[in-house]
């Protein structure tokens, strides 16, 4: 359980003359969901694509664990010339394995729409989808990029359950982007609060409650005022 | 598919008759037909009665019976030598089109150094093209079907080149992240996310292949629709220099037309394309 997946120390990360990260420490254990929270332009995009190594011009050092890791963007990006199985299936290519893009699609709840085009699904099913595709490459880690934040609430509530059993179903870490402190405490072991300009970690949250969560569990309220008052701290609200 | 053209006609017009999505569509195809016919029609009257002299304008129905008496004869050649040089030119421009509009799309040095060349040749005229082609070819069959390439080139280049700069990075992102080779970024995604664009190009390139083959056969041609064309007016037929235009219109429709069917075919994933699926 506590084998470490990614070790990431951000020295220091610019875009021209701006530095957007100074001095980030960041570690991830097996089947821990840990998430990054802050406001937009802190940087934590930008830390989730240098661990993706989307994003290589940076100082400082990144280990990772020997294993997939994988990638949902804040949109779908799904191809829109391919269907769902073989938008999940992408990365091999033709020679997908369908028994188990079949198995994804019946996971995230898309029974029936295998051979759909991504214009016929609506926000929340494209998402699935893009779920599953990150599934596919059989991840020890599933990066995701404020993955929900185009949907509505309800879809959102949704779709963080659905995560939530993918993650336990399968053993996989979660790194979360997100801007919302609700769903950040929900879906987390940890929550690293970041603050802007540079943007490094302020503050880490210990969510010591088991799942699966009640939203309205006052234990959540009462984290969720802290990770508030730390944003507040960080001059970010 | 078959809603791409129809428009909702005002619903008031049949009340208690329900009208069926076919029936809808012939009414709009014989709307389209109205004009066209009354024109032949008033045509028709006009040079029988004698208004018009018909050595200046042919009744339509000498016209058709024109087209009949070329189908039974000379027809066929002439059409055959044109939609070779058309097929050779267009299929020469496009491909080499194609190619450099791949080379400068995915490579900055490429564009660097092509690029300001090709906006140069793009603003001479390509007929100006024609006197050169003569005299280096000669009046053969080459000069035509390379007069035919240039005119194809550029609008496949220029699509092509937006085309794929008009990519979503976004998209290209997802192969990054998973690694894909050049190869496999450019097979996977870059070909499939520009090929709307591609079609664009290739439509606009057919057309003015058909226009470069008319100027290159009223030039020098000893058959040919071009060549039917001018033989028309050298001897003063008025009916043969209509059928002529008749038949490349044709042959024009035709030809847009399988390329409209591969598009509909190949870019079917296009949300803009049917408008609303049948799921709503």
């Amino acid at each position: 359980m506590t084998e470490l997946l990614l070790d990431i120390h951000v020295e220091r990360k610019a875009f021209a003359a701006t530095t957007v990260l100074q001095n980030v420490r960041l570690q991830l254990q097996a089947r821990e969901i840990v998430s990054l929270l802050g406001p937009s332009g802190c940087g934590k995009s930008t830390l989730l694509r240098i661990v993706a190594g989307l994003e290589k011009d940076f100082s400082g050092k990144l280990q990772r664990a020997p294993g997939a890791v994988a990638f949902v963007f804040q949109e779908p990006r799904l191809m829109p010339w391919l269907t769902v199985e073989q938008n999940i299936g992408f990365s091999d290519d033709r020679h997908y394995d369908k028994a188990w893009v079949t198995q994804l699609i019946e996971e995230v709840g898309l029974k029936g729409f295998a051979d759909a085009l991504p214009k016929s699904l609506s926000g929340g099913m494209a998402q699935r989808v893009a779920i599953a595709r990150g599934l596919y490459s059989r991840p020890q880690t599933l990066l995701l990029d404020e993955p929900f934040s185009a949907v509505d609430a309800f879809t959102r509530m949704k779709l963080q359950d659905l995560l939530l059993q993918l993650a336990e179903h399968h053993a996989i870490a979660l790194l979360l982007v997100t801007h919302d402190v609700d769903e950040a405490l929900y879906l987390s072991n940890r929550v690293l609060v970041m603050g802007n300009r540079p943007g490094n970690i302020r503050q880490e949250l210990h969510v010591n409650l088991p799942q699966p969560r009640d939203r309205r569990d006052p234990e959540l309220a009462r984290l969720k005022a802290e990770a508030l008052t730390a944003l507040h701290l960080a001059h970010v609200i | 598919m078959t809603t791409s053209k129809s428009k909702p006609l005002p619903g008031t017009l049949e009340v208690g008759e329900p009208v069926t999505t076919s029936t809808r569509r012939w009414r709009i195809r014989l709307k389209g037909l109205v004009l066209p016919v009354a024109i032949i029609v008033l045509l028709e009257i006009v040079v029988r009665i004698g208004w018009i002299p018909s050595y200046q304008m042919p009744a339509p129905s000498d016209v058709a019976l024109t087209i009949r008496d070329l189908a039974e004869g000379a027809l066929w050649k002439h059409i055959s030598a044109s939609l070779l040089r058309v097929l050779g030119g267009f299929a020469i421009g496009a491909t080499l089109a194609l190619v450099f509009a791949a080379w400068v799309g995915l490579s900055r040095e490429a564009e660097a150094y092509l690029e300001p060349t090709f906006a140069g040749l793009r603003s001479i005229p390509s007929l100006a093209w024609v006197p050169l082609l003569l005299l280096w070819l000669g009046i053969g069959e080459t000069s035509k079907v390379v007069l035919i390439a240039i005119g194809a080139f550029f609008p496949v280049y220029l699509n092509g080149v937006a085309a794929i700069r008009g990519i979503d990075r976004k998209l290209v992102e997802v192969g990054q992240m998973y690694g894909f080779s050049r190869r496999r970024l450019t097979l996977r995604i870059l070909l499939p996310a520009a090929l709307p664009g591609l079609f664009t190009g290739l439509r606009s390139g057919l057309s003015l292949s058909w226009m470069f083959l008319v100027a290159a056969e009223l030039i020098a041609a000893t058959k040919g629709l071009g060549y039917l064309l001018s033989d028309g007016r050298e001897t003063s037929r008025p009916d043969i220099v209509l059928a002529a235009i008749i038949v490349l219109a044709v042959l024009g429709k035709l030809s847009d037309g399988v390329l409209a069917g591969l598009e509909k075919r190949f870019l079917a994933w296009r949300d803009t394309f049917t408008g609303q699926g049948r799921e709503g």
